[in-house]
């Protein structure tokens, strides 16, 4: 399941898009608080606790694939690092419709339908409790399937309920929604059907099915 | 004239009567409950917790809690139960009956330590207590801040009486509480602050710190001293 790694130099991501490029569907200010504030901190906070380590020579796929022999610190923040890193890539402005290909036939077979996958996505977006992730996932087998972790944990974490390859993910922290949504955590879910990014999503698939 | 004296003072009746303390919260029957009166404007905390907040915390989620809750125990046994006993027994509840009795008792126990013109410290027995218990007030503050800023995710962080009479800093997960059977701690709350986001993130965003610093200054310590007196009975 876990595939070579490319070991590089940790850095902090560039967005590929502009603070207010995803209105109306997430507000500027939450992109620019949500980028700058919550997913930098998770970045320092990672870095200073692998640095000098014998984790700042691995990749994240290997640290997740052994987090619960780590500390706290380690599994929150490079969970909050990878995790906000992930979700960038997968939405941007002018997106949204339906996904093409491979991937289409393979969200029909599992799901039934793209409407189908739709609310399963979304019933374990509004249906996990507190913080944390909804995830459409690639698992070893290569099927797809839906899931949701709590906090920071993600589905390449060996403390994982479900474990797959993420191909696609919406953060439900209320960081994520609340300047704009407020308590309306459905209505954030809604809106970001508009701004999912399928060629990522698609290209993430078929690397994935490998 | 007669009559409507009589009508006036039934309202004010019906009012009173929906004005359940936590302490009758957590011993009515469960769907016997009651949505707690806020006895202070949206406003009157600011600017230490905005108007906004307020109004959206208590009408949209802390309501929420109430009417999920209600929803999750008719016509079930859990009805009948005290939310006291829901909270011993919480392993076996499905989930939500547990998550919606927790966001309903925590939710009043945070409105009901809260006033305008508030803030200060403790006096009387509290005051020594917590002395005895953490070496002055200003350590404890710091114990209990650090408490609120180091849980992780959605949570609570909480001064509670033991059952050995003893105070305790402790925090939960979500809308988990230390009355719960299966908390890692137990014991009984008098003091609490909510560190889910959508308690400060309007005014505050990722600025946690900020929040609870200016939560020091909306403490009813005179309704903490009171829950405090009752719960080393």
């Amino acid at each position: 399941m876990i595939k070579q790694c490319e070991k590089k130099a940790w850095e902090f991501p560039a967005l590929q898009y502009t603070y207010d490029a995803l209105e109306p569907f997430i507000d500027a200010q939450t992109m620019e608080t949500h980028y700058t504030k919550h997913h930098r901190a998770y970045f320092d906070k990672f870095y200073a606790a692998i640095k000098g380590t014998e984790f700042e020579n691995m990749c994240l796929l290997h640290i997740f694939d052994m987090v619960s022999e780590l500390s706290i610190t380690i599994r929150n923040n490079a969970g909050g690092f990878y995790n906000h890193k992930f979700f960038w890539k997968v939405i941007g402005p002018d997106c949204g419709g339906y996904p093409t290909g491979k991937l289409a036939d393979a969200i029909n077979f599992t799901f039934g339908s793209f409407e189908d996958f739709q609310t399963q996505f979304a019933e374990a977006a509004t249906n996990r409790f507190g913080s944390g992730w909804a995830w459409l996932i690639v698992r070893h087998d290569g099927s797809l399937a839906v899931t949701s972790t709590p906090n920071q944990d993600n589905p390449l974490m060996d403390v994982a309920d479900v474990r797959g390859f993420p191909i696609l993910a919406l953060d439900v922290w209320e960081h994520a929604y609340y300047l704009k949504y407020q308590n309306r955590r459905p209505d954030y879910i809604k809106a970001f059907w508009n701004i999912v990014n399928w060629d990522r999503v698609s290209s993430g698939y078929l690397k994935a099915i490998e | 004239m007669r009559r409507s004296i009589i009508t006036f003072v039934l309202l004010l009746s019906g009012i009173a009567l929906n004005a359940q303390t936590t302490l009758q919260i957590l011993s009515t029957p469960s769907g016997k409950s009651t949505f707690p009166k806020l006895a202070y404007s949206y406003m009157a905390l600011e600017p230490n917790i905005d108007s906004v907040t307020m109004r959206i915390h208590y009408s949209k989620h802390f309501r929420a809690y109430y009417d999920n809750f209600m929803k999750a125990v008719a016509g079930t046994p859990y009805e009948n139960q005290s939310i006291k006993e829901v909270f011993a027994n919480i392993s076996s509840a499905p989930a939500p009956v547990k998550n919606n009795a927790g966001g309903f008792y925590n939710h009043a126990l945070y409105f009901e330590i809260m006033a305008p013109n508030s803030g200060g410290i403790p006096g009387g027995d509290l005051s020594d207590k917590i002395g005895m218990s953490f070496g002055g007030f200003e350590n404890f503050k710091k114990a209990f801040t650090d408490a609120a800023m180091g849980r992780f995710g959605s949570g609570w962080a909480w001064l509670i009486v033991k059952s050995d009479k003893s105070l305790a800093i402790v925090t939960t997960a979500n809308q988990d509480n230390p009355l719960m059977g299966n908390a890692e701690v137990k014991g009984t709350p008098i003091l609490l602050i909510d560190v889910w986001e959508h308690a400060y993130y309007l005014k505050y965003q990722n600025r946690r710190a900020d929040y609870v610093a200016a939560f020091w200054n909306v403490i009813n310590w005179k309704v903490v001293e009171d829950l405090y007196a009752k719960a080393i009975k």
